[in-house]
This record gives structure tokens, sequence and C-alpha cells, in this order.
């Protein structure tokens, strides 16, 4: 030990017994050109990781933890002008299998699978049997039926967040309101006409996720999600029940074929309601035929018959050719022009100008017609908007016919004065009645609700003979007149009645569009109100005994939920009370 | 010399135990955030449901047919029922 002892203590690292061999160079330096190439090995494939396959690596990486996740915006709501819901989107959640995974579930799961999803087990084998890597199970489920599926753990079975599109007032106000389908994409109505800003846009976020599936942290910039924009409609959802319902009773009660009613605010040229008969439920659309999808009120053009009349007696006003008391010989109630006879439905005598319109003369109104210019009469006509397209934006629309003055011939410009040989959509003739109820200036339609002050519109008539109109239209629901069950009780109402020949295949059918348009209450114009009665075939067929009434109904309504305050004096309250 | 070292070393040791404390703090912070988000998202959908649900019950119809059948109400247009009062308003 104690030499041991001595030795270490004595120990130099020069005198160690490895150093002191000699042996050859050459092994020294092949140890050290292997360690140098395993450490240039070793470079090389840093390079190779570190460098040239760097992307593909870094990405597989990010697969582990790094999630992109979408984050999704909902389509934007339809209301009406008091904030009532019109559309609304919810979300419901679409379940969806990877068919090779969700083989792997027992019996007993695939029924109760079944009953959650209430579809019939023989339905989703089938649908399981596909040869497919997605298959879609259902689509728009309840979020707690989805809940109730992802408690039970179910292999191969996912679920997916997707948005369903609900209008709570239904038929009522499907053609204004229309409808999406799939991805959100409008088809029908406001859902298309302000589809673009409707529209939400789904945002974007890169996110890392623990092993539990929490989100730990964001990675670089979001995207936030825009949420569609909601739409505010002119309309007001209790007129516009009331048109509906009046309008359905009505086309029932006379065996029509189709309606429309339009309601609009006089002074601001709001639509307030919009409704067609027949419709449909938007939110059930399995059964859909064309008829019940067509907004008549917009897309379909009729000749209007003697609603137009009034236009071309002011016509006769503005320059100044009558005036409200001039006297014309309307007897024997026929008109020859050149091969063709214009005739009254009831012959009269001498009328006078305010008479011509009360009586609805088709004879008188020829007369002041043919006073007049073509030309002038064409320009007062496309003045008012009549054979241009309202440009709303709904689908569908259209202008209606009015042709250039250039070719009439006088015939046509008598026929054209008491509304044939020209078409209009029923939301053109109730547009064009705003100059009556404003002094003569014509009101641009909006759909949706006027919040800036109000646009000036473009004078059509002089002030005096729109004041003077409004008289003559008065006198129509009044005793004497051609629709005295338009009218309203307590307020003092006008407007005059069509009943116009409807043309089939060119040739004049016995059929008849019944229409109405009015305005109350006529003190101070607020409302404009416009009926159209398509076929009416119960025997009568008469503007005022078939339009009359659902004019008197939807503006007594309209004009009670609007808290106008009644403006006729005591009479016409004895009147009323006589009538009813 | 070796003191000083051995300061910084304590010192670099405590400042990544810092770093791994907060970074953790954050991420406890963060769940919570995302959590109380989602919530916000749960209760804007409830929202959006329960409007629907009230639109649903207070459709026109509906309001119609409980006024007239079950609270026997009419419109006040029969005579001598409607009385106007100058000046209202």
């Amino acid at each position: 030990m104690a030499v041991g002892r001595r030795s270490v203590r004595g120990h130099r690292y020069v005198d160690s017994p490895v150093l002191a061999l000699a042996l050859q160079g050459w092994r020294s330096r092949t140890v050290g050109l292997l360690l140098m190439g395993a450490f240039v090995a070793l470079l090389v494939r840093a390079f190779y990781l570190q460098v040239i396959n760097n992307d593909f690596l870094q990405e597989k990486g990010d697969s582990r933890y790094l999630r992109d996740i979408e984050i999704s915006a909902s389509r934007g709501k339809v209301m009406d002008r008091h904030g009532d819901m019109l559309a609304v989107s919810t979300p419901m959640k679409s379940i969806w299998a990877i068919p090779v995974d969700a083989r792997n579930m027992t019996a007993d799961q695939k029924r109760r699978l079944a009953d959650m999803l209430e579809v019939k087990p023989r339905e989703l084998d089938a649908r399981l049997a596909a040869d497919k890597g997605f298959v879609f199970l259902k689509r728009q489920v309840p979020p707690q039926v989805a809940d109730q599926v992802a408690a039970a753990k179910l292999p191969g079975v996912h679920q997916e967040r997707e948005y369903r599109r609900y209008y709570p007032a239904g038929e009522m106000t499907a053609h204004l309101v229309g409808f999406t389908g799939v991805d959100d994409k409008g088809l029908e109505g406001v859902e298309l006409a302000f589809q673009s800003s409707l529209l939400g846009r789904a945002g974007a976020r890169t996110v890392i996720r623990d092993r539990r599936g929490n989100i730990v942290e964001d990675v670089g910039a979001t995207r936030p999600p825009q949420d569609g924009k909601d739409v505010v409609l002119a309309i007001d959802s209790k007129i516009q029940y009331i048109a509906y319902s009046q309008l359905k009773a009505a086309v029932i009660e006379h065996k029509a074929k189709a309606g429309g009613v339009v309601v609009l605010d006089a002074r601001t040229g709001e639509i307030l309601a919009l409704a067609n008969w027949p419709t449909y439920n938007p939110n059930n659309r399995s059964a859909l035929s064309g008829a019940q999808l067509r907004n008549r009120a917009v897309t379909d053009t009729f000749e209007p018959g003697s609603t137009l009349k009034p236009f071309t007696v002011a016509l006769g006003l503005d320059k100044g050719k009558y005036r409200y008391d001039s006297v014309i010989d309307c007897a024997p109630g026929r008109l020859t022009i050149g091969k063709a006879t214009i005739s009254d439905a009831h012959p009269h005598g001498k009328l006078s100008v305010a008479e011509v319109i009360q009586k609805s003369s088709n004879v008188g109104t020829t007369k002041i017609a043919l006073s007049m210019p073509a030309e002038a009469m064409w320009s007062i006509f496309d003045g008012l908007g009549f054979g241009r397209t309202p440009e709303l934006g709904f689908p569908g629309e259209v202008g209606g016919r009015l042709r250039p003055w250039k070719n009439w011939k006088p015939i046509e410009q008598a026929t054209m004065s008491y509304g044939h040989g020209i078409s209009v959509s029923l939301i053109q003739l109730a547009r064009a009645y705003t100059v009556f109820a404003n002094d003569g200036e014509l009101k641009p339609l909006s759909l949706q609700r006027a919040d800036q002050p109000l646009v000036r519109g473009q004078q059509i008539y002089s002030p005096q003979t729109a004041r003077e109109m409004r008289a003559m239209l008065e006198m129509v629901v009044g005793p004497g007149g051609t629709a005295p069950k338009a009218a309203v009780p307590g307020y003092r109402v006008g407007g005059k009645t069509g009943t116009a020949h409807k043309l089939e295949a060119g040739a004049y059918a016995n059929k008849y569009i019944a229409s109405f348009v009015g305005m109350a209450p006529m003190s101070d114009p607020r409302l404009i109100v416009a009926v159209m009665v398509d076929e009416p075939s119960d025997g009568r067929y008469y503007g005022g005994d078939i339009a009359g009434p659902v004019f008197s109904q939807v503006m007594a309504g309209a004009l009670r939920s609007q808290g106008i305050r009644p403006d006729a004096p005591a009479a016409n309250m004895a009147a009323a009370k006589e009538r009813s | 010399m070796q003191r000083v070292n051995l300061l910084l070393l304590l010192l670099v040791v405590f400042c990544a135990l810092g770093v791994v404390t907060s970074q953790h703090r954050a991420r406890k912070l963060f769940q919570a955030l995302e959590a109380e988000q989602e919530k916000g998202r749960q209760l804007d959908v409830e929202y959006g449901q329960l409007q629907l649900e009230m639109s649903t019950w207070a459709t026109h119809p509906r309001v119609e047919q409980i006024a007239r059948d079950r609270l026997r109400m009419q419109l006040p247009v029969a005579p001598g029922r409607l009385e106007t009062l100058a000046g209202g308003r």
C-alpha cells in the first residue's frame, strides 16, 4: 500500500506509459480523420434538416399543435320599421360521419343514434354503407339534439355548425322578404336584393392547442369575423298583416285567381306593406309552385283601366284646357273614333270634369285626352314612372309597357287615357298616386326605412291641380260615386276605381281585373293604398265592389295603427252609423 | 470573480423560472378569456333564439285570434262607440 501511495503522489503525466509507447503516426491521423468525418456528417445532416428540409419539418411540427379555426359570422337580420323580426338566422348543427369509423358502432348505439336524429335505422345503415369518406347523417339539427349526440360519444360521428334562416312572419311577408338557399345565398325578395350587405364574412385565427384541446395561445394576426348587416325595412308588420289578411279574405270570397295590395307612406314614398295572394310559407318550401312564388305587385303588369283616368284629367286641368267645373257632354254614352267605339258602362248626359272622375266616364276622359297632343300625354305618363322599372332591387321587376308617342293612333291615345293599351305594375300605380297626395310631387319609392330627411321628388302637376284632383277623388267614395264601399268611417278618404278587361292572347276576354287606389286622410294625405284583384269570378267584378271594401278595411286598420286622427266632420260619422 | 458568476447564474435561473410561471399564468388567463368569450357567443345564440321565440309568439294572426276569441275584443267601429277628442296630442 505504501508503495502505491508513493507512486500516486509521485506521478507525473509526462511519465505516462501510454505516451511512452512509440506508435505509428498514421493511427492517430486515422482516428482524427474519422472523428472529423463524423463531424462533417453531422454538419451536413444539420444543414439538410435546418435549411433544405426546413419547410416540410416546420409544417409537420406545426400540425402537431397549431390549428386554423374558422370563426363563423351570422347573416344579418331583416326587420320591419319597428324592429320586429322578419328573417333571423339561428345556429344549427349538421351531423356527419366517416363511414369506415362509424361502422364500428354497436347495434345498440346505432339504434340510439337513429332515435336521436329521428331517421329510420334502415336509412341510417344505407348512408353508412356508402363508399365515401364523408356522409351527412342529418342537416339542420337543433343544438339540443346535437349536444345529446355529442354526449353519446359515438365512433366516427362528428358535427359541424351551420345556420338556419327562420321567417317568423311566414307567408305574410313571403314575397317581400324572400328566402335563402344553401350557403346563405339569397334567392328571392329582400334576401336577394340586399344579399351583399346581409351576408356575413367568416373570420379566421391560428391558435396553439394543448393535448386536451384547449386553446392556449393565438399565433399571428386573427381576422375578425364580420357579421352581416341588419336590414331595416320600411314595412310596418301590423299594416302588412292587415293588408295580407284582408286581401286573402277578398280573393277567397270572390273566387279570384290572385291579388295584391301595396300600402305607401304618401309623404316619404316608403313601402309600408306589400302583400300578394297566393303565397307560400318560406319556412317550409317543399311544395312550391311558380304561381305562389310570384311577387305580383312588382313582377306582374296589367292594364290598369280607370285607375289611370285621374292622370289624364289632371293633365287637362294642368294645361288649362279644362276647369274643375267645365261641362263635358258625355251623351249618349258612346264615342266613335275611326272604326272603334268607346262606351261607358252606364250612359251619362252632361258631366262636369269632377263628375267624369266621380262616375268614371270613359267618354268624358277620352274627350279630355283628345284635346291634348300625344306627346304631352306620353311625357306625363313617362314622368309618372310608367314603362320604367322601379329599381327596388327585387328579382323580376318590370316596368310595364308605354309605347313611344310617335306611333300612337288617336284611338290608342283615347284608350290609354282610361288605362287600356298601357300596362303597369301595382307598385308603379301606387307610386304614381303620390303626386295627388303631395301637391303634384312624385315621391321615389323606398324599401328601407327612410331615416334621412325626405328626398324631394319631381314636380309633375301644379299644387293647384293636385288639390282639385283630391277633391274629385273624394267624390268617388261619396254618394253617387263608383266606390261608396271604399269609405272609411271617421276619415275623409278618396280614390279611384278600376275595372279592366283582361287581355288574353291579344284580345280582351270576359275576365276582369278589379282595382282601387286611394289615399287618406284627405285633409292631409298620409297613406296610399292600392288594391288589385285578378279575375274575381263570383258574378261581381267592379273595382268598387271587389277592391273597394278591401281598400276600406286596409286603410281603416292602417290609419288606426299609425295613430292618425280622424278628420271627418260629424256628418260622415253619422253616415257610417247608418250604413253599419 | 467567482462570486459574481455565481450571482449571475442564480439570477438567470430565477429569471427562467419567472418566464415559465408567467407563461403558465398567461395561458391560464387566456383559457379563462376563451371560456368567457365562448360563453358570450352562447349567450348571443340564446338571445337570437329567444328573439325568434318571442316573435313567433307575437305573430299578428295569433295576437288577433287571442284578442278576438279569448279576450272577446272588437274593433271600435260599431256606431256610437267611436269618439274623437279634439285637441289631443
